[in-house]
């Protein structure tokens, strides 16, 4: 079912009706607690777009996108990568370490960074498969106690050794300028990040539509047994997902180190909760990696809303998270309300 | 000291054991049950809740099992009955979980981060100050009534799946549901009871987690318990009894880490060991499994 057998049409018919009983639902719960729903939703859909909103938006969606499409690689080829913090939070650490410590010129640093990123992340995740492959220990378990430890181990990491004893916070100290991912290229409102991020979306888009990786890949998230008998070497296979789906982890990381912290602090990456927003709008997308975009665009721009609906209205913004999860639990209940009789 | 740290132990590791008594139930009745974290954060959120409005311990508990049970239908009706998947119902619940209550605690209490109030008090524990200092007695007495409760469902969970004609039929239905049918067990009406008594025991679970040795409510205060219970139902094979000793790992970790901590070991390491522990033996597990297929072979 996640992967989603269904054909354009009727998946997106599934994803607008989600969307539709999720807005009602969690009408109803607004309502419930005293306030009314309709002006919520009005000031959640200005917020999203009018004034900064749209920049606000845009700027949410590289992280999100990146952890989505990182979902959504894992979700293709029927691994559920629950380990997502883990893997960012350890490529972005040695993100921050070579960008800190590596004795090279700005803008190779900043490279080298993102490669440190990439496999750090990617191995993390790796290692995950690993333990599913040899010693039957599934990856959505495996990846996600990796990513409690991973949260452990790098809070120890910037309280202590790495720390920077002048700031009161534990946090690293600041990447230098020469190594940081410019906010603006030209003097444009687009950050490298988000080049680097559209860059990457193509490659992953063009890959499951023409790459053999892809099409084998679906085939196995579709059917694993019948993948193998075609020829997949399902181990191969398994490892080299994981990595690549921890590998974007890892990179979102060094994004957000290199191209909008500038610091590794403890918690900062974690907070936003780009890991669970990321795989909700993989599964709300059947885990395409085109409507993966889509959907999680869709959920920057609802969560930039819900910021300046608590500004407007006092409510918690914390419900666009519950309408995230409404929206995939809607989805998952669709078949019952729909069953064929 | 030694009774002390056991008595610590009891009572870290209720919460994880009456989720994973759930956990256990699901997995027999053939369903993956992934929602344990958020159903024990529903159940914490609502025995505190009832608390702040009633100031009933006994209220606050009872609802919290029915609510939880309430909360868990979405996977009952969706996952049990027809052709939903488990782990995505799973996941949006736990996230649903999460999101609401943090939501409803700023909604309602204008709070944010731990809700404390002098209404919510901690369940009482049946103490016998003149046995508190015998060796190990003393440590078993003391506790609250959910304590006691989580032990007694160990052995009822254990003679109904193992010596009864419908632990029988539960056990059947998850292994071969088609088999189980044919003799004629109505297949999904089984799983969603069991999925709906999981969710109760989840909030059975939360109550302890808020009300057990704390009194409070905290944005995810279960912090991966959740998780570990799911871990927990792996490791002891579904098996209650096995269940029960993974889970007396799990609070002995954290107990020593908490002790661990007082002697100035920094938290954030004293805080991977219940995670690092349960892969450990989860890898144990996988070794030994492997050495005897590789023997057999």
């Amino acid at each position: 079912m996640i992967a989603g057998a269904l054909d354009t049409k009727s998946r997106l018919a599934a994803i607008l009706f989600s969307i539709a009983a999720a807005v009602v639902l969690g009408g109803l719960v607004v309502g419930l607690t005293g306030a009314n729903p309709v002006s919520v939703y009005l000031e959640i859909a200005k917020g999203a777009v009018l004034g900064r909103g749209l920049d606000e938006t845009l700027a949410r969606s590289v992280p999100l996108v990146g952890m989505a499409l990182a979902a959504a690689i894992a979700l293709r080829a029927g691994l559920v990568n629950l380990g997502g913090d883990g893997q960012m939070l350890i490529g972005g650490l040695a993100a921050a370490l070579v960008a800190l410590y590596l004795p090279v010129p700005g803008a190779a640093r900043a490279v080298l960074a993102l490669a440190a990123a990439i496999c750090a992340g990617g191995l993390y995740a790796w290692l995950a498969a690993i333990l599913q492959l040899n010693l039957g220990i599934p990856f959505l378990i495996a990846s996600l106690l990796f990513s409690y430890i991973a949260r452990g181990l790098t809070s120890y990491l910037v309280r202590y050794p790495l720390r920077d004893p002048a700031t009161g916070m534990p946090e690293t100290y600041r990447v230098a300028s020469g190594a940081r991912l410019p906010a603006h290229i030209f003097d444009l409102p687009v950050s490298m990040a988000m080049v680097i991020m559209v860059v990457v979306a193509v490659v992953v888009v063009v890959n499951d539509r023409s790459g053999v990786n892809g099409f084998e890949w679906r085939m196995t998230g579709l059917n694993a047994r019948f993948a193998q008998y075609s020829g997949v070497d399902l181990s191969r296979q398994t490892q080299r997902v994981a990595f690549l789906s921890g590998a974007m982890a890892g990179l979102v990381g060094a994004l957000l180190i290199l191209g909008q912290q500038y610091r590794f602090t403890d918690g900062a990456l974690l907070a936003p909760g780009y890991t669970w927003s990321g795989l909700m709008a993989a599964v709300l997308a059947m885990a395409s990696p085109i409507a993966t975009i889509v959907t999680s665009v869709f959920f920057a721009a609802l969560q930039v809303g819900g910021f300046s609906m608590e500004r407007a209205l006092g409510l918690p913004a914390v419900l666009t998270w519950v309408l995230q999860a409404l929206i995939i639990l809607c989805l998952a209940a669709r078949p019952i309300l729909f069953r064929k009789r | 000291m030694l009774n002390m740290l056991l008595s610590q132990v009891l009572d870290l590791m209720t919460p994880v054991l009456l989720a994973a008594m759930a956990g256990a139930l699901c997995e027999r009745a053939g369903v993956f049950n992934i929602a344990l974290e958020g159903k024990m954060l529903v159940g914490a959120f609502v025995a505190v809740a009832t608390s702040v409005a009633f100031g009933s311990p006994v209220l606050a508990v009872l609802s919290a099992v029915l609510c939880t049970a309430i909360f868990a239908s979405p996977l009952a009706l969706g996952g049990a009955r027809l052709g939903g998947d488990p782990i995505v119902i799973g996941i949006g619940l736990n996230l649903l979980a999460s999101g609401l209550t943090t939501y409803l605690l700023g909604a309602i209490f204008g709070v944010t981060g731990t809700l404390v109030d002098p209404s919510v008090t901690a369940l009482p524990r049946f103490g016998f100050a003149a046995l508190a200092d015998v060796p190990v007695l003393g440590a078993i007495l003391g506790h609250n009534a959910l304590v006691y409760l989580s032990w007694l469902l160990v052995l009822v969970f254990n003679i109904y799946l193992f010596r009864t004609p419908w632990g029988l039929r539960l056990r059947g239905i998850g292994e071969v549901p088609s088999a189980a049918a044919a003799m004629g067990a109505n297949v999904s009406r089984y799983q969603t009871a069991i999925v709906i008594l999981a969710g109760g025991l989840c909030g059975l679970a939360g109550a302890q987690l808020a009300l057990g040795s704390v009194a409070l409510f905290a944005e995810n205060m279960t912090a991966g318990r959740g998780w570990i219970a799911v871990v927990a139902v792996m490791l002891g094979r579904a098996h209650p009894l096995g269940i029960a000793l993974a889970c007396l790992g799990f609070g002995l970790a954290d107990a020593v880490g908490l002790r661990l901590q007082g002697q100035g070991l920094p938290n954030q390491i004293t805080d991977i060991a219940p995670y690092a522990i349960t892969l450990l033996a989860m890898i144990g597990l996988g070794l030994r499994v492997m050495k005897k297929k590789t023997k057999s072979v």
